[in-house]
């Protein structure tokens, strides 16, 4: 069992919850993610781990609600407890001196993006940020990307805050304006870290993007996390998350991403029922949670690529 | 090898033994077992137990023992048997064998003790797993415990992953007093007991039994622990005072053919579709939230001849699959499955394509599968394994339907320990190199065993270097010579 020592809505639908793993803290380095399962009867997912107190012993998670363990985990508060933490697993992001290094961070992407973006500023980079968001409600971690980056920008899809448009949109600015970039990291929906990757591809820049497919084990043993890079199977856990993102078969990745929509959809509508049946008053959040869900799913129906989402796991 | 029976217990002399059949493992019918997921074996009652051991020829050089792996006394366990003191038989089992109710249900005794078992010259072996089984399962309902009463040493031992070698070490080292922490990175302790051998094959009820008993004697389990990413080897040794690790952490990654169509929708290897299913509960869903494709109605084949193949692909037909196959490029003679589990899945209706092999997987343009081609085999000349290596027939191409395909090719080895331990040493294909005697690897202090040094293979040879490295860490820790 694991204790959440605090809480918080980053946005709506998106929640901070800090967690005392000690022996996750004292070995989570950037780029790395844990596997949870919240319940008896619950899924392995794999989430995001934004940062680690190794003196607390403490761990700092970010989940967006989108399918039915997802939301559970955003409606859970301090005090409560997550059955199962298993981390940190994958291999660490490469960090050196490469010089200039843009970090991309699209939706809650950007808390994964952010501990990288900050071990690159300490390391001597110029570290260059491009957040993006769907409106000004979801962006997330400002304040926290612009202490650890020399320049940070922000899109929103709507125009909604700052600049209206994608991350695309700011990186093909930075080209053209002539800015050396040394390496991107782009971390994100699959939909946003391919545009990256057909962009930097024309520049010869080196890219790299964190992968986040179906996942049960994370420990190298039952192979779900399969991902097609160069034309071969390579495994997200063990090898990654992280690939060069001109190698990625995002294709392969979405296609493979789809394989549970219609279970999803179904256990995401199954537990609803469930909350709606429950007495007034038991509620401890979760209407509120369900509510930031329509809008997600609506997207999810609509957009096929954003299924990194619907998946209710890592970003 | 003479037979003789110096004051036995049996009263039949070795001739009349001869004449008593082997006694048949009482089953759940084909058509009905393959419906549901309980147990298709349903174990000997004490009466066929008996009339079973009185047809051991208690030879005075027994050649099951010297092949059986964790070196288990089956003479003098059948004596028992025969004598009616069941629990003293189960006790002279764990002398040599932690986990009697596993081996009992899951090993190949036809490569081992049964294989070797001198009635088999002329009539069928003594069942010798049947047997086993039959004495755990007795123990297990009487509730019979024996926690052993042992000075402590002081000594620490860390063993990585809950698998058949890490209990079997834990259980040994327990017994000789030392302290025993068992780390799993799953969220549930067995291993490949719990996530990749079903439940119509090995209840998990009796795992949790088995690893009740070791929490009597003592051992300690700490889950969600990866070691090698939660807390390395050298963290454990240097930080967390422990004065020796046993690595057994069991099957790597999933081998994959590397043709075309792999990574459609439809394609599992056999380790994610066990583990869906034995760990995760999926065909539960949506009471459970793992989720896995519906097999009913569905065409679903496997690709492999082993016991995992073999477990896959009935599981398949239990979870509603209108046709189940296998697939396997060899003929039956070179099938690696335990012979009962091949017999069983025949009754069950499985059918088997054999000396056939997958070529390509075929998709409906929209990332989902629909078929594989496949090639017929023929045997060629042996190749390095000794066996016969089958060559494809030209012009022999056929497609087979199938929604959805399961992979159970082999593994590779787990990269996370090895990378994460200076100096520990690997072979060629990323196996820890560990001594075949003593189980110790390049590092001091640090042993291994089971699929991480050998690559796959089965339980019983899993538990028998976990029986050997625990007799050399109880050794190292006495004498500190390595």
């Amino acid at each position: 069992m694991f204790k959440i020592i605090h809480a918080e809505f980053l946005a709506p639908g998106i929640k901070r919850l800090v967690l005392a793993a000690p022996r996750i803290a004292r070995k989570q380095k950037p780029g790395q993610f844990v596997i949870l399962r919240v319940h008896e009867e619950g899924e392995r997912i794999p989430v995001t781990i934004e940062n680690s107190d190794p003196a607390r012993g403490t761990i700092s998670i970010v989940v967006q609600a989108a399918g039915k363990t997802t939301q559970m985990l955003t409606a859970l508060n301090a005090g409560e407890n997550i059955l199962d933490v298993v981390g940190p697993l994958g291999k660490p992001s490469e960090i050196e001196n490469f010089g200039t290094v843009v970090v991309v961070g699209g939706g809650v992407g950007t808390a994964m993006a952010y501990p990288s973006a900050a071990a690159f500023k300490k390391a001597g980079n110029r570290v260059i940020s491009i957040v993006g968001a769907r409106n000004k409600e979801l962006v997330i971690l400002e304040q926290e990307m612009r202490a650890v980056s020399h320049t940070l920008l922000i899109t929103t899809d709507d125009g909604s805050y700052a600049d209206k448009g994608f991350v695309t949109d700011k990186l093909r600015q930075l080209i053209e304006n002539g800015t050396r970039i040394d390496l991107v990291l782009a971390i994100g929906p699959i939909v946003m870290m391919k545009a990256v990757a057909e962009v930097t591809r024309k520049e010869n820049i080196r890219t790299m993007v964190s992968l986040n497919p179906i996942m049960i084990d994370g420990t190298g043993m039952c192979g779900g996390c399969r991902v097609l890079i160069d034309n071969k199977s390579e495994f997200a856990c063990v090898d990654g998350p992280e690939f060069d993102a001109h190698k990625v078969n995002f294709d392969v990745l979405v296609q493979r991403n789809s394989m549970y929509r219609d279970a999803e959809q179904r256990s995401l509508a199954e537990y609803r029922r469930e909350l709606a049946e429950k007495p007034a008053g038991s509620c401890r959040g979760e209407c509120k949670a369900a509510d930031h869900a329509d809008g997600d799913r609506a997207k999810d129906n609509s957009a096929n690529q954003d299924c990194a989402i619907a998946q209710g796991g890592r970003r | 090898m003479s037979p003789t029976a110096n004051k036995s217990l049996n009263p039949l002399p070795n001739k009349e033994r001869m004449k008593v059949p082997r006694q048949c493992m009482p089953e759940q019918a084909a058509d009905e077992r393959n419906k549901n997921f309980s147990e298709v074996n349903l174990g000997y009652s004490p009466e066929l137990a008996r009339q079973e051991a009185l047809r051991c020829l208690e030879c005075s050089k027994p050649s099951c023992t010297d092949n059986c792996p964790v070196g288990v006394d089956v003479k003098k366990f059948v004596e028992l048997i025969v004598a009616g003191d069941f629990l003293a038989a189960a006790a002279k089992i764990r002398e040599s064998n932690v986990l009697p109710a596993v081996t009992g249900r899951v090993c190949p005794q036809e490569d081992h003790c049964e294989g070797h078992c001198l009635l088999s010259k002329k009539v069928k072996p003594l069942g010798i797993g049947y047997l086993e089984r039959f004495v755990a399962d007795y123990e297990q309902r009487m509730g019979n415990h024996v926690v052993p009463n042992v000075p402590p040493t002081g000594k620490k031992i860390a063993v990585v992953g809950s698998g058949p070698s890490g209990l079997t070490v834990a259980g040994d080292l327990i017994q000789k007093g030392h302290k025993v922490r068992v780390f799993e990175a799953l969220h549930e302790l067995g291993g490949v007991l719990v996530y990749g051998i079903p439940e119509f094959r090995l209840p998990k009820q009796i795992i949790r039994e088995q690893l009740d008993y070791m929490r009597e004697m003592g051992v300690e389990f700490e889950t969600d622990v990866v070691v090698g990413r939660t807390v390395t080897i050298d963290e454990l040794i240097n930080e967390e005072g422990y004065d020796a690790v046993y690595i057994g952490t069991g099957a790597g990654l999933p081998q994959f053919m590397g043709i075309p169509g792999e990574h459609l929708n439809g394609v599992y290897s056999a380790n994610e579709f066990l583990t869906r299913i034995n760990l995760m509960k999926a065909y539960k869903f949506p009471q459970y939230d793992e989720p896995m494709l519906d097999l009913h109605g569905k065409d679903v084949a496997v690709i492999g001849g082993g016991n995992t193949a073999l477990d896959a692909i009935r599981s398949a037909l239990r979870l509603g699959a209108r046709k189940a196959h296998v697939i396997y490029r060899r003929s039956d003679a070179e099938m690696p499955a335990r012979a009962e589990e091949v017999h069983h899945a025949k009754q069950e209706g499985i059918d088997f394509q054999m000396l056939t092999a997958p070529v390509e997987f075929l998709s409906d343009g929209k990332g989902w599968l629909t078929a594989v081609k496949c090639v017929r085999m023929e045997l060629g000349e042996p190749d390095s394994t000794g066996r016969r290596r089958p060559v494809p027939v030209k012009g022999s191409e056929f497609d087979l339907p199938l929604s959805v395909a399961i992979m159970a090719i082999g593994t590779t080895a787990n990269p996370i320990v090895p990378s994460t331990t200076p100096g520990l040493g690997t072979d060629k294909r990323g196996y820890i190199v560990a001594d075949a005697e003593k189980q110790r690897t390049t590092r001091k202090g640090v042993f291994a065993g089971g699929d991480i040094v050998t690559g796959a293979a089965t339980v019983i040879l899993a538990m028998g270097a976990g029986r050997r490295a625990a007799a050399s860490i109880h050794e190292y820790l006495a004498t500190g010579e390595w």
